[in-house]
């Protein structure tokens, strides 16, 4: 009768365990833009699947039609994501239109401090208002936009001096744009092997945000500004400064004499596939490409290198990468926020960085072993010094949508000037403001 | 018991419900039947017109939570006042204007050609028509490969023709070239719609006419232009006013091909609308440019067939 008992307990013992493990067990489900880092990222969250009990789901979006796809999921307060890696100009939005959950409380809670993630990532990822300490995301994947460049073909001694021959200086890695757009140009329909080459793949692209990525490489490393004032929102002198015209008209300049033919409305995925196919020298992208890039088997590895957008006037790169929020659509709040406590830990952020992510967290960047840990993490670590991004306000997308009509008209269909495409874009963002009731 | 079809149905009516039917009206009757289509015409047509109007005059976006303020017209007079928008609309007139003229030219031509009797007759018309059984997005996909500055087939078909680098030109990234790679493209694959309608007519048309006009000694040429012209005439109008609708509101083949670019020079009147309405989120502003376009075309249309009507008469 006791072992009757006792056997009995120990089924409803064990009965109510499972089932309150059932019951605390959720189906998360994580948006992100399908890409290598998010490849990594689904590897990365085994291990926390086997930690929680929660099954992770993952939707990634092609990066052409990621923002569209999911600020209409968030403006229409959809539920299919709990946990959103959302681009960093989506901060303001999500913020100030409710999509996100604020974190602050959660991270006091939870132990997470924001002192222990890099200050550039902080301020970019995580805060809205721009740098108050108001917390809608957990810095995930630092990014910036950098290059990368045939190495074989620069140690080539016939290529070293020809190229010493047509300019009188020696070949490497630019060190300013100017100099770098001398290089483009050199390789430029040049022959290699046989094969007729060109000078560097850059980002033209129309329909998201390619061109304003790709031109901003340029221009922040001229000194460009958003406002003369910060919040002031005064753009006219700022946004169309000399130094800006100059800037543009140089990107101009770099997308007709040294881009393959065709290249019109290009982005990561046409930059991966000219230099992989061997058809150009140099290629801008972002740093979360740059473990693939070096392990591909006909490009990577001793015959390639990286370089941070070179300087101009100052050094600047243009910022990527994204924090991770809570969904405040979702149901399953506390099981995403579990994920994000997972995420933050130490531990997971070194693996996050071996697997091919790029993680923020200080204890990962500043370790002695990290500029060494692989051939491009000393050039992101000097990206992230001097990253600039572009407007996150809640009216990001008709920012950003008029900035990629006014610089494509210039760059890619020859109209007007440099100057008058950055005076109608101080028209088109002060008519935004206007509306938002900024200006 | 009656043959007719009348008591056939009252004696199946089961006696619960022909207690109900019975006493009601013919014209009662008849709304029940025409109640559920005039019910979903009205929630999915009519209201949405209705209620985009309404928004038309307003502030709102759709992604923002703030109070919504009627606006008056000022929607209406930016857009008027665009002169993006008018490039648009350009851009759109070009692509309709073009697409139509070489649509209707070579799509009557392969209709004369295949309504002659010849061997292989069938096999040709199939492989005509197979172009617009393609989805537009696929048709836009190899397009782009096709006309590919450095591998694509279309520029080294041009080369082969003319002599010039087949690397020196780009279709898609000209701001000369790239509104007529979208209306080459488009013609090549709605040609073969317009060439079905031409064939219909020509088919309809009576051997008997021109037997009497053989009598009557008419030239070929004057049986062209006094029979066969005026006979398919009503036919070539229907399909210039569906293609014309069609290609009002292009979308789909023109974002694949060019995005709109380069710069704005492709950007048609609905790439801009969608832009606005679920890109910037300019909810009124959208509503507002939507109403413009739909009178643009209801107004076009309704004079169109009005024309297409005397046509017939004639």
């Amino acid at each position: 009768m006791n072992q009757l008992k006792l056997a009995s307990v120990g089924a409803l013992t064990l009965a109510a365990s499972t089932l309150s493990h059932t019951a605390q067990a959720e189906d998360l489900t994580l948006c992100w833009a399908a890409w290598d880092p998010a490849n990594a990222l689904v590897e990365l969250s085994k291990d926390f699947e086997k930690e929680s009990g929660h099954t992770m789901n993952f939707e990634f979006v092609p990066w052409p039609n990621f923002a569209d796809r999911m600020l209409n999921e968030l403006n229409s307060g959809g539920k299919l994501c709990d946990l959103l890696i959302g681009d960093s100009q989506w901060i303001g939005g999500g913020a100030e239109n409710g999509h996100y959950v604020k974190l602050n409380d959660f991270f006091d809670s939870a132990g997470i401090s924001m002192d222990d993630f890099a200050p550039a990532t902080v301020y970019a990822y995580s805060t809205w208002p721009k740098g108050t300490p108001n917390y809608y995301a957990l810095p995930a994947m630092g990014d910036a936009n950098g290059w990368f460049y045939r190495k074989d073909w620069f140690e080539r001694d016939d290529i070293k001096a020809a190229y010493k021959e047509a300019t009188g200086a020696e070949l490497g890695e630019p060190k300013t744009q100017k100099e770098m757009l001398q290089i483009a140009q050199f390789f430029q329909e040049r022959e290699i092997d046989g094969k007729k080459v060109y000078g560097a793949a850059i980002f033209t692209e129309r329909g998201s945000e390619g061109i304003t990525m790709g031109a901003t490489s340029a221009l922040y490393p001229w000194g460009f500004k958003y406002e003369n004032t910060p919040g002031k929102y005064d753009m006219e002198g700022a946004v169309n400064s000399a130094e800006a015209v100059e800037a543009l008209e140089f990107y101009k300049e770099f997308y007709k004499t040294a881009t393959p033919p065709g290249y019109t409305n290009s982005y990561m995925g046409e930059s991966l596939d000219a230099f992989k196919s061997g058809q150009v020298a140099m290629a801008m992208n972002w740093f979360a490409f740059f473990p693939g890039l070096y392990a591909d088997p006909d490009t990577g590895g001793d015959k390639i290198d990286f370089f941070v957008n070179p300087p101009q006037n100052q050094a600047g790169s243009t910022l990527g990468g994204q924090g991770i929020s809570v969904v405040s659509y979702s149901d399953k709040q506390e099981a995403s926020l579990e994920y994000i406590k997972w995420f933050a830990n130490p531990e997971v952020q070194a693996k996050w960085w071996s697997v091919g992510g790029y993680s923020a967290h200080n204890s990962v960047l500043n370790a002695d072993t990290f500029k060494d840990s692989a051939p491009f993490a000393g050039d992101f670590l000097l990206a992230m010094e001097n990253v600039q991004d572009f407007w996150q306000e809640p009216a990001y997308a008709e920012l950003l949508l008029a900035m990629q009509k006014r610089v494509h008209d210039f760059v890619v269909a020859d109209k007007g000037t440099a100057k008058e495409a950055l005076d109608m874009l101080i028209e088109d963002w002060t008519e935004v403001f206007e509306d938002e009731g900024k200006l | 018991m009656s043959d007719k079809t009348i008591d056939r149905v009252a004696s199946a009516t089961p006696a619960r419900v022909a207690r109900k039917v019975k006493g009601l009206s013919d014209r009662a009757i008849a709304w029940i039947f025409v109640g559920p289509t005039i019910f979903l015409l009205l929630a999915i047509n009519i209201f949405p017109l209705i209620w985009t109007i309404n928004l038309s005059f307003t502030n709102f976006k759709a992604n923002r939570n703030r109070e919504v303020e009627y606006i008056g017209l000022r929607n209406y007079e930016r857009i008027l006042g665009d002169s993006d928008i008018w490039l648009s609309m350009q851009a759109t007139a070009h692509f309709l204007f073009w697409t139509l003229f070489f649509q209707v030219l070579i799509g009557f031509a392969l209709a004369w050609l295949i309504n002659k009797k010849f061997r292989g007759n069938d096999l040709w018309t199939t492989i005509i028509v197979l172009p617009m059984m393609l989805s537009p997005a696929v048709v836009g996909n190899f397009w782009t490969f096709l006309y590919q500055p450095q591998i694509g087939l279309f520029n080294y078909v041009v080369s082969f023709f003319t002599g010039v680098d087949p690397s020196s030109f780009e279709m898609l990234g000209s701001v000369d070239l790239a509104p007529w790679s979208i209306v080459i493209v488009d013609t090549w694959m709605w040609t073969p719609f317009v060439m079905l309608i031409c064939l219909a007519g020509l088919r309809s048309i009576p051997d008997y006419i021109y037997e009497a006009a053989e009598i009557d000694r008419a030239s070929k040429l004057r049986q062209f232009f006094t029979i066969t012209i005026p006979m398919v005439l009503p036919f070539l109008m229907l399909a210039v006013l569906f293609r014309g609708i069609e290609n009002f509101k292009m979308f789909d083949l023109v974002v694949q091909l060019t995005g709109g670019g380069p710069g704005s020079v492709t950007e048609m009147a609905s790439i801009n609308l969608k832009r606005e309405a679920f890109e910037k989120w300019r909810t009124g502003y959208s509503s507002a440019f939507a109403i413009i376009l739909f009178v643009t075309v209801f107004g076009l249309a309704s004079i169109y067939v009005k024309a297409l009507n005397k046509v017939k008469e004639r």
